[in-house]
């Protein structure tokens, strides 16, 4: 228990919306109640919110502040959010489970050694840790569709690296800060890149355009770089070998 | 097809729209044009929607052929532009005639400017927007060669005019505080209202620098904030004090901290600002802001209020049989011109 809880907070965001936040550092809990309170207030369908997002500990509602005024929509919030502990909440309905076929290490994923170095485990541990963690998505964001994946454990709490890795690919799996970020596209990065998947994040094209919402849980699964190739052969959809199932 | 073909295309030339919104929660930030005022001028201009494609031009445009008689219309930085030669005003309406070689560019004053066609260009849209989106993939910058569908047009109105807003040179832009503003130091967030910046060379769809002397604006408790949501007009102060003003491209999140926001109607000033201009920052209230917003809402709302005829100065008119000599140019039923150069 902390001494002094962190009260959520209820703040503007220029005049495009507002923002609840349930703690100012990313916790597992606020990501969970983040995530519930959002779907709680969609569902009560005010027609002065225009979108809504939720990231790592926030709540975001998009408003047109000079038409509606904060003083009131942040009332309103405030009603909700002291109507019960967002903390407990359980996550919205309708979410789904990915296992998502990644190679770990190799030259594929070059950084798996120096990643569970750095987490003070043994590559096969480090292993066994990413492909055992039933991982939530904790916000979509950074690039379209580009899930952040948590939480991972204490050991995993890996700083990011000092210099940038100039590009790393599409589909890539990278480590900091006990979190997965899973890549939609080349990018370059702080994080290490600990595997590769060939699973597509945005599908401007596709009829799901976004496959991961908020709340879904990812399980990787361990394959080998011949595998992958065969699978990024014939990876017309950009599902990458993934499955998905329903929770709950 | 009815289209204009870009016989000769600019560098930095993609269509655009007023974006496209309600994917936030999945990343992918709002886009569409950097000046959404020129958007507006143009569709006032055309009489028609203002949500339907135009095309941004950046630095120069480009020489584009009418497939069919076409109504255009040019907004945002003045750019120099001619039908087979012939001047045409900026800020105004004009026929184009099926085979007229438009040309546009270079820019004179401003960054962003815009050519509208009557009936909007009809390009396919994605995720219910036609706004080009570079690094999402989305729509790619105009080539040689091109041909932009022009959609259907209903209107018939030409050699209209209205007198754009001030705001091609930078100056005054003013901010709302953002989450974050209380976590600068007061002396900071002061330095920062009275500082005079320029708008840095190194500026695009995303974010534009800005330049200053003196010490930069960092706050110590900047490094450990956690990421968080940004919207357009979000000042971002990073790791080495310098702010960036984020713009239609921004992404969704961001980790560096916010010291305000630059209310949405004073945006396209800092979106035109040319390099090197100079840039203020003046904060107001939350409610001072939304009131000023809701009155800029009201009158974009009536900017077809203040189109008018164009009206043309035979002093100024260099070469008038040149003039009569254009077919096309000039809507036959309607007398008044464009303004000669």
């Amino acid at each position: 228990m902390q001494d002094t809880p962190f009260v959520p907070t209820i703040r503007s965001v220029g005049l495009n919306g507002l923002l609840v936040t349930f703690d100012d550092t990313a916790t597992d809990a606020a990501n969970r109640a983040a995530i519930a309170f959002r779907s709680a207030v969609d569902a009560q369908g005010w027609p002065e919110i225009s979108e809504s997002s939720s990231t790592l500990v926030s709540a975001f509602f998009r408003v047109d502040l000079a038409e509606y005024g904060f003083d009131r929509l942040s009332a309103r919030l405030s009603d909700v959010l002291g109507s019960r502990d967002w903390t407990a909440a359980s996550l919205p309905a309708g979410r789904a489970l990915w296992t998502i076929p990644a190679v770990f290490g190799g030259p594929r994923a070059p950084q798996l050694t120096e990643a569970a170095e750095a987490a003070g485990l043994s590559v096969a541990q480090a292993q066994a840790d990413l492909t055992s963690a039933r991982l939530r998505v904790l916000t979509l964001g950074f690039a379209p569709g580009q899930p952040y994946l948590g939480t991972l454990g204490e050991a995993w709490n890996i700083p990011r690296q000092v210099g940038l890795s100039p590009n790393i690919p599409a589909g890539a799996l990278v480590a900091a800060v006990r979190q997965i970020c899973l890549f939609t596209k080349d990018t370059p990065t702080g994080w290490r890149h600990v595997g590769q998947s060939a699973f597509a994040c945005f599908r401007p094209s596709s009829d799901t355009p976004f496959p991961l919402s908020p709340g879904d849980e990812v399980q990787f699964t361990s394959v080998t770089a011949a595998e992958l190739e065969r699978i990024e052969a014939h990876n017309g959809d950009g599902a990458g070998g993934a499955l998905r199932e329903m929770l709950e | 097809m009815r289209g204009l073909i870009a016989r000769v295309a600019g560098p930095a030339m993609a269509l655009q729209d007023l974006g496209r919104p309600g994917f936030l929660a999945h990343g992918l930030t709002h886009g569409g044009a950097a000046d959404r005022h020129a958007v507006c001028e143009g569709a006032a201009l055309l009489r028609q929607a203002p949500d339907l494609a135009v095309l941004e031009m950046v630095g120069t445009g480009g020489t584009f052929e009418a497939t069919e008689d076409v109504r255009i219309a040019l907004t945002g930085a003045v750019m120099a532009a001619q039908v087979d030669g012939c001047a045409l005003a900026w800020n105004a309406s004009h026929a184009v005639a099926k085979g007229a070689q438009l040309t546009i560019g270079p820019t004179r004053s401003g960054t962003y400017g815009y050519l509208h066609v009557g009936g909007g260009f009809a390009s396919a849209a994605v995720l219910g927007s036609r706004a080009t989106h570079l690094s999402c993939g989305l729509g790619a910058l105009v080539r040689k060669g091109d041909i932009l569908p022009v959609g259907q047009d209903k209107g018939k109105d030409v050699g209209m005019t209205l007198i754009p807003e001030a705001r091609l040179n930078g100056g005054a832009v003013r901010v709302v505080p953002s989450m974050q503003s209380g976590d600068f130091d007061p002396k900071v967030r002061e330095r920062f209202e009275i500082t005079e910046f320029r708008r840095d060379p190194r500026a695009n769809r995303q974010g534009v620098r800005m330049d200053s002397d003196g010490e930069g604006f960092s706050n110590p408790k900047a490094l450990s904030i956690v990421s968080e949501v940004i919207v357009p007009g979000d000042i971002q102060i990073t790791g080495d004090g310098t702010p960036f003003v984020l713009m239609a491209e921004c992404q969704t999140t961001g980790g560096y901290p916010r010291i305000g926001t630059v209310i949405p109607c004073d945006l396209p000033r800092v979106a035109q600002a040319p390099a090197g201009a100079v840039v203020r920052f003046a904060f107001i209230t939350r409610d001072e802001g939304a009131a000023i917003q809701a009155r800029a809402s009201t009158a974009l709302a009536k900017l077809s209020g203040a189109v008018t005829p164009l009206v043309r100065d035979p002093s100024t008119m260099q070469d008038l049989l040149n003039y009569q000599l254009v077919g096309g140019v000039v809507s036959a039923t309607d007398p008044a011109l464009d303004e000669g150069e």
